[in-house]
């Protein structure tokens, strides 16, 4: 996929980074605010901060590059 | 469940009618809030932006229609696999398991996993050797013009109808789920779809069914895993399961066992035998689906090599195995954690019962997994839950289109209306095709919508087909003596017999007796038989057929016909990264699954 310039892996990453963010951020603000359901076991927290981290990884790993 | 599944592998009839999901309406089930509503806008913006960038990547026939030929194993096995991976299919067989138990994951195994196997060990030498850019294409080369045109006409009008389907199937679950208005699903979606399919090709396509991929476990993938932990892991939604039985708080059953009930047709709530299992749907149905319906072979044509595209499916089948997690497992959780708000356990029954109940506030087997959805997942988790379920739907439709697009443009258009042009024209083909393919699925939308009837013809339409051109297609891969009036009536009584089995249930139900052999015999039952009827029938009126008329000259059937074709020797790889290695583990992982669970 480099072939053909910006790799798919990057636009996942993109995607990924942003939804994580979004997540991660909210899931730290109800942690603060002690709004959690019970049966959400801070997920908002621990999934949002994989969901960033792959996207971070993905974006970074596969960011285009000069020539591309 | 009728997705572009809705080809064999729907047709092999989810217990809870798709059809069935949509004839009513209630309330929705869940509220978006404006972090919800902020994921969703950024996916279709990430689907616009890769739609415009793509743009400059499909400038020629080859790039626009088989991505370039350029995908990787990993993008090419991803894309194969989530071509099938629809949001109906998912909430679908998520409800069987809920009403049914792990039973539902033969659909997942058995009935797909050897197959896709098959295909990327046995068949795709032969299909990318020849460098054919369709099935029809390949029936061209080893059949003659004649039953590819058939093969063609009847893919392209029944695929660009399941787009339509597709569509407006999504717009009722939107409506249902969320109380989103039907004509603003339907024209966001097709716009959004037109727009990327006739920007980039299938290069989109492909690139936006692995980001669906993505999604759909990124969104679904919490769901089991909170349930698993509210329940105390597999034993515990056990132990949890038979006290619920016990107590009589849930039917009785054997909601946990694959194999152990399938000695007779009655000790099953499906009223399947393990023969239609092992044979009609292992057989007859999924190597229909999985290795002739261009929908999904189309992405493995488009890979960067032979070895990537022997892999791809290989890669596919690990992913294919691990699909229940997110679609059999919350059904099966949903049995013991969803509850009513007064704290009692939720009973959820068939759509025949919500509509005869109007505002009892019952909720059917196919809402389970957006129930456990709500159930689990909080604001933004829930926006990307129902994001997965919209690109699912997406993502189905742009796959319909592109397949329809190519086989049209390659396949009808070509050989029969313009036969010599540059190569540009035919990608403004495509591009104006795919527009057309989106205006006619939103009519057939709109004509589902107002009889949904229609809907189970569709499906059964489908499956009329590609059983028969599963045994034409492995006659004429593997036996050099297959002629081209062999592959014709194969095709043809194979597909006659089909329909007439169809035909005779249907009006007279007590007739599957007959079909699948047993008077136990229960609806699911019969696709799975009348699929086997119909290949068997395929095979061997091609084969008599065959031995009564000449074959082509075995010099005019290198590269497609299985001894005749030199294959091309590959380079040797580390063991790590030979496909053989890999389907070996891929057979183990899908042995001891059967074994845990049988």
């Amino acid at each position: 996929m480099h072939s053909s310039g910006i790799s798919i892996w990057f636009f996942i990453g993109v995607l990924l980074t942003a939804y994580g963010a979004l997540i991660f951020g909210y899931g730290l603000y109800e942690l603060s605010s002690g709004t959690m359901a019970v049966a959400n076991y801070h997920a908002s927290v621990w999934w949002g901060a994989l969901l960033l981290a792959a996207g971070l990884f993905y974006g970074l790993r596969f960011r285009p590059r000069r020539g591309e | 469940m009728f997705d572009l599944a809705s080809t064999s592998i729907a047709a092999a009839g989810a217990p809870s009618s798709a059809a069935a999901l949509l004839v009513y309406s209630a309330s929705s089930l869940a509220h978006l809030g404006p972090l919800d509503i902020a994921v969703i806008a950024i996916y279709f913006a990430m689907v616009i932006w890769i739609g415009f960038y793509l743009k400059s990547k499909a400038n020629t026939s080859e790039e626009f229609f088989m991505a370039g030929r350029e995908m990787t194993a990993w993008i090419a096995g991803l894309s194969f696999v989530s071509a099938n991976l629809g949001s109906l299919e998912l909430m679908g067989w998520a409800g069987s398991s809920y009403q049914y138990g792990i039973l539902a994951a033969h659909w997942y195994w058995v009935g797909a996993i050897p197959a896709m196997l098959f295909l990327g060990m046995v068949m795709m030498p032969f299909y990318y050797v020849c460098k054919t850019h369709s099935v029809p294409g390949y029936l061209k080369l080893r059949y003659g013009q004649g039953s590819s045109t058939v093969a063609a006409v009847s893919f392209a009008f029944m695929t660009v109808l399941m787009s339509g389907v597709n569509m407006f199937a999504m717009a009722e679950v939107m409506k249902i789920v969320l109380g989103w208005d039907l004509n603003f699903s339907i024209i966001v979606s097709s716009l959004a779809v037109a727009a990327y399919v006739a920007l980039g090709g299938l290069r989109s396509a492909i690139f936006n069914e692995v980001l669906q991929f993505v999604l759909i476990w990124g969104g679904a993938l919490l769901v089991p895993i909170l349930g698993l932990v509210e329940t105390g892991g597999w034993s515990g939604f056990k132990a949890r399961l038979a006290h619920n039985i016990a107590t009589g708080a849930t039917t009785p059953g054997d909601y946990t066992h694959m194999w152990r009930s399938m000695g007779h047709f009655s000790d099953n709530p499906m009223g399947i035998h393990w023969t239609g299992i092992l044979f009609g749907l292992g057989f007859a149905i999924s190597f229909g689906y999985w290795t002739t319906d261009f929908l999904v072979v189309q992405r493995v044509l488009a890979a960067n090599s032979l070895r990537s595209a022997r892999m791809a499916p290989v890669i596919g089948s690990f992913f294919k195995m691990a699909v229940p997690f997110i679609v059999i497992l919350p059904g099966l959780l949903g049995l013991v954690v969803l509850t009513n708000p007064d704290g009692s356990l939720m009973h959820l029954v068939g759509e025949n019962v919500v509509a005869a109940n109007p505002g009892a506030g019952l909720h059917s087997y196919n809402e389970v997994l957006p129930l456990m959805m709500v159930r689990y997942l909080g604001p933004g988790l829930l926006g990307l839950g129902i994001t997965a379920l919209i690109a699912g739907f997406m993502s189905g439709m742009a796959g319909n289109v592109s397949a329809f697009t190519a086989i049209f443009t390659y396949d009808i258009y070509q050989p029969h209306i313009v036969k010599r042009a540059r190569d540009e024209h035919y990608v403004l083909v495509g591009r104006i095709v795919t527009i057309v393919g989106v205006v006619i699925s939103i009519f057939a939308a709109y004509a589902v919508m107002n009889a949904q009837g229609i809907m189970d013809y569709v499906q059964a339409l489908f499956s009329f087909f590609i059983s028969p051109l599963l045994g034409v297609v492995l006659l004429g891969m593997f036996w050099k003596r297959a002629t081209k009036a062999g592959g014709f009536w194969g095709l043809l009584l194979g597909t006659l017999t089909s329909i007439a089995l169809w035909a005779w249930v249907k009006f007279d139900p007590s007739a599957l007796r007959y079909v699948a052999l047993s008077p136990d015999a229960k609806d699911m039952a019969e696709n799975m038989y009348r699929a086997l009827w119909s290949v068997s029938t395929s095979v061997g009126v091609n084969v008599i057929v065959s031995l009564f008329t000449k074959p082509r000259p075995i010099e005019e059937l290198a590269g497609v016909v299985y001894g005749a074709t030199p294959l091309p020797k590959e380079e040797p790889v580390p063991f790590y990264n030979n496909e053989w290695f890999w389907t070996a583990i891929a057979i183990v992982v899908f042995l001891a699954l059967n074994i845990y669970f049988w």
